[in-house]
């Protein structure tokens, strides 16, 4: 089998995988990250994202070879000397999750929407969470919470 | 108000782990040396199976078992259950038919289970089910709801012609059928109530594990009721006696009802852990989930709301046909009865009510409980039928329901279909609704909005829900199998620090918070000191679970037995220490005091003294927890009003939603923030019946057409708009806190609120849901 060797919050790894092998997969099932989740086959409910250098991107749908060498960050990867990322305050806050399901996903979704979009209104939000379910809230929420964690990012 | 006590915004507890990615939820699981399980699926609606050949999977790389319906049979597994018998309108039991976990002879909707393969690798094991070869025998299907019982459509169970479960019957018909001839209008409406699916963002998932050491089983599972799973698999379906098998539900991804059922795959695996000697896991991929999680909904209908010349309602004449999918699911008999025709009185005086159901089976997946169950359907009926009957008489919606409300004073109220309000002020409600929406400018609105070329309509939604389920009595002797109490224990710790045990799922709602709250009011201990622990069977008091709206009503209502228990024995401990009469020393808050003294203990001292009980009442039993199982007296009865304003651009069809305002009365609210955000999801999954989401079975194949994301519209952050949620707390006179439940509010009120305005804006009643674009096109066209 291959080995695909790349760092995952901050820390060089590597691991044998197969070809078919999704990066989802080698989070889940390799390194134990299991705060990203899967939660359809059709690359719909971006429960799975994670960054990729920088960009968020559906780990569902990323061969783990194609990784090799990158800089990847999940959801466990995002506090700081155990202080929540100021999106997950915001998160919290704002009372923007409730199972907790979809919420790694939409916050490493709305930590690269206010990235590429700073101070973001309601309508830029609601858009740009095209690729992001969540059953429980409404959005509402989590709509507040996304204006308010750009905020505090610092615009 | 205390600081995180009853009425405060308290931040979750709960969301500190789930904010670092740190939840746990079954598919987070791994057992060691475990293996994966892969179901063989029915491709076809309705065939014989003719052969079955697993010799080829069986020998595949890595596989460690394969197993059919024979297997289970040969081992005595009992197949699934249906949990309440509903009575036939002529007196006879509802026919239910056989339900094997895996099938025998035949299958009956497509993603009926045939076979389980289990491999060392979820890759083997798929592979391997590829292998297995079933030779069937394709019979025609039945997947239309209204069709199901003509002459001509195909019965699906043998023994069951007509594929009728029952027919059943609620009410005075003679009555009704009076006040009809007799009324000065009468409002006809014909309506289908769609599909839904529930689409938990979790799928369902499983791990079964034996010990042979202890000759015990392990079941890891999606749940929102382990307690109720293990009965039901030891008691009917024979995994293991109940003291053998420990079911945990850990952190659950949002339920919805749907993980209320006891399904096949958690009971095949379990089993199966024995047989191949090692953990099964199986997690459900969303293509499986949409074919095999039960279904919601699904009703074709026919009402009548009869009134008088002064716009009074006398009259509500109602037939539904309902289908149950190709068996019946944990609870579905209920859901089309007991929680449907129970509800049609709404909020209204409406004097003679009279309800028939068929519930019949068709070739598609179970329907079962989905948020709201059964009062959705009621709600939706009715509510449209009072604003269509608005329209026809030239009333204003608002006055035509103010004329027709149970009055506050009229309390309690026994309806014409058996339920007994406890309270209400739907007045006042509506009034406070009408002034969050604006609904005085309404038509200055709808005027500018013509300028525009968009045509805009307004919606009412007045709901009313039966929640707190239930009275065990009530409900026993209407043909429920179970007692619907919950559990709870509430134990301090030595040091002061609070462990609550409790029967009550969560999956979403914040129950580690609410709860809480409630403790550290209660007993007046920190909030930060107070731990709610749930979702295991070796933990804590045996439970019922979470559905109905029944967590904080029931669940904390048993929270509440426990903490006066523990405030009870409390005053005899400081009596004693205190050196006075139990009967002079009070309580409140925390403090143990003796009447008319500065002499006082605090809870903490309180439990310290009974965990190092030198100085002791004599006789009193060391140590500080106390159990308490709380059994409802009533049902609790949220309502409120919604109100949907909505633009229709009638060159596309399409609908935006600019304001939506919901007033809520859930009684007495224990963390508004909480509250709200129930009301926020249900109205979006209200809403997504109306506008978006629809199970669609081909008529001819039986194939799921809605099966996957791409096919079933979820709503989207870009569908829905921020809602306005406002509460008017009436609470509850016979529960201790005085709450009723807010976790349906929303998927109940919202689908009428929204098609009462887009028919509103088209001047066309003739639209059913969802009002895609393309339909609201058409009735456009035709109108």
């Amino acid at each position: 089998m291959p080995t695909v060797s790349l760092t995952v919050n901050g820390k060089v790894v590597s691991a044998e995988v197969e070809n078919r092998t999704l990066l989802v997969q080698l989070l889940r099932e390799k390194l134990g990250l299991t705060g990203t989740h899967v939660g359809c086959d059709t690359s719909q409910c971006g429960a799975c994202v994670v960054h990729i250098n920088g960009d968020a991107v559906k780990s569902c749908t990323t061969l783990a070879l194609q990784v090799e060498g990158t800089d990847v960050t999940t959801i466990e990867g995002l506090a700081t000397n155990g202080e929540l990322h100021p999106m997950q305050e915001a998160f919290r806050d704002n009372h923007a999750l409730q199972c907790g399901f979809c919420t790694p996903g939409m916050v490493m979704a709305a930590i690269d929407l206010v990235n590429k979009n700073p101070n973001p209104d309601e309508q830029t939000v609601r858009r740009e969470l095209e690729g992001n379910l969540c059953r429980c809230t409404g959005y509402h929420n989590i709509v507040k919470a996304i204006i308010a964690g750009g905020q505090a990012m610092g615009g | 108000m205390a600081e995180n006590g009853i009425g405060a915004r308290s931040l979750r507890k709960e969301d500190a782990r789930f904010l670092r990615g740190s939840g746990n939820y079954v598919d987070d699981i791994n057992r060691p040396g475990q293996a994966y399980a892969t179901f063989v699926r029915s491709p076809h609606a309705h065939a014989r199976i003719e052969k079955i050949d697993t010799s080829r999977a069986a020998e595949a790389s890595g596989v460690v078992g394969v197993f059919t319906g024979d297997d289970l049979a040969a081992d005595g597994v009992g197949g699934l259950i249906c949990g309440w018998m509903v009575t036939d309108r002529n007196g006879e039991n509802m026919k239910a038919p056989p339900h094997p976990a895996l099938a025998q002879g035949k299958v009956n909707y497509v993603g009926d289970h045939v076979a389980i393969v289990i491999a060392n690798t979820l890759a083997e094991a798929r592979d391997a089910a590829e292998l297995v070869e079933v030779d069937y025998g394709v019979l025609p299907a039945n997947v239309d709801t209204d069709k199901a019982d003509a002459d001509g459509t195909p019965q699906i169970h043998d023994d069951i012609p007509g594929n009728m479960s029952y027919d059943w019957e609620l009410g005075d018909a003679a009555a009704v059928d009076e006040a009809i001839e007799s009324a000065a209008h009468v409002t006809t409406l014909e309506i289908v109530n769609n599909r839904l699916i529930p689409n938990a963002i979790e799928p369902r998932s499983a791990i079964g594990e034996y010990d042979p050491a202890s000759d015990a089983f392990t079941l890891y599972t999606t749940s929102q009721n382990p307690h109720v799973a293990r009965l039901v698999l030891s008691a009917f379906c024979a995994i293991a006696p109940e003291h053998k098998l420990r079911v945990v539900a850990p952190d659950v991804g949002g339920g919805f009802g749907s993980k209320i059922f006891i399904y096949a795959e958690e009971t095949v695996c379990t089993w199966a852990s024995k047989k191949v000697g090692c953990p099964v896991k199986w997690t459900a991929d969303r293509s499986e989930s949409f074919v095999s999680d039960a279904h919601g909904r699904d009703h074709v209908t026919k009402a009548e709301l009869a009134l008088d010349s002064d716009g009074k309602f006398t009259a509500l004449r109602v037939s539904t046909k309902a289908s149950m999918g190709a068996y019946l699911s944990t609870f579905a008999s209920c859901v089309p009865t007991y929680l449907y025709g129970t509800l049609l009185a709404g909020q209204y005086t409406t004097p003679a009510i009279y309800c028939n159901v068929k519930a019949l089976f068709t070739n598609t997946a179970p329907v079962d409980a989905y948020r709201g169950a059964g009062r959705p359907e009621a709600t939706y009926l009715l509510e449209r039928l009072v604003e269509v009957a608005a329209r026809e008489t030239g009333t204003d919606p608002a006055e035509l329901r103010k004329k027709n409300f149970i009055p506050p004073d009229a309390f309690p109220y026994t309806t014409p279909v058996v339920l007994a309000y406890d309270s209400g002020s739907y007045e006042a409600v509506l009034d406070k609704a009408c002034d969050i929406a604006d609904y005085r400018g309404f038509a200055e609105r709808r005027e500018e909005a013509n300028t525009r070329g968009k045509l805009r309509g307004i919606g009412f939604s007045s709901y009313i829900e039966a929640c707190g389920i239930a009275p065990s009595a009530a409900v026993g002797s209407l043909g429920a199998g179970v007692g619907l109490w919950e559990g709870a224990q509430v134990r301090f710790n030595p040091t002061g620090s609070v462990t609550v045990f409790t029967g009550s799922h969560a999956h979403g709602q914040g129950h580690e918070t609410t709860f809480a709250q409630v403790v550290a009011d209660k007993l007046g201990v920190d909030f930060e000191n107070v731990e709610v622990v749930h979702g295991d069977t070796d933990k804590g008091p045996f439970g019922m679970g979470t559905y109905g709206s029944r967590s904080i009503a029931v669940g904390g209502s048993a929270i509440i037995s426990a903490c006066d228990k523990l405030i009870e024995k409390g005053k005899k401990i400081a009596a004693h220490a205190l050196e006075a009469s139990e009967s002079d020393i009070e309580y409140d808050g925390g403090t143990f005091s003796v009447a008319g003294t500065d002499r006082s203990m605090s809870m903490g001292e309180i439990a310290f003294a009974a965990y190092v009980p030198h100085n002791y009442p004599e006789g009193l039993e060391p140590g500080f927890e106390e159990s308490a199982f709380y059994d409802p007296v009533n049902f609790t009865f949220p309502a409120g009003t919604q109100i949907c304003e909505v633009e229709v651009d009638p060159d596309t069809g399409e609908v935006e939603i600019i304001k939506f305002s919901a007033v809520d009365d859930v009684g007495t609210v224990i963390n508004p923030m909480i509250v709200e955000g129930q009301v926020h999801g249900g109205v979006t999954q209200g809403i997504g019946q109306a506008l978006l989401e629809n199970g669609v079975y081909d008529g001819d194949t039986g194939q799921l057409v809605s099966g996957s994301y791409n096919d079933y519209t979820m709503p989207r952050a870009d569908d829905v708009p921020t809602y306005d949620v406002e509460m008017y707390e009436t609470p509850c006179p016979h529960n201790p806190l005085g709450v009723k439940g807010c976790g349906e509010v929303g998927a109940i009120a919202a689908p009428p609120a929204v098609i009462n305005a887009i028919t509103d804006a088209l001047s066309t009643e003739d639209i059913d849901m969802p009002a895609t674009p393309e339909r609201v096109w058409q009735a456009l066209a035709q109108a």
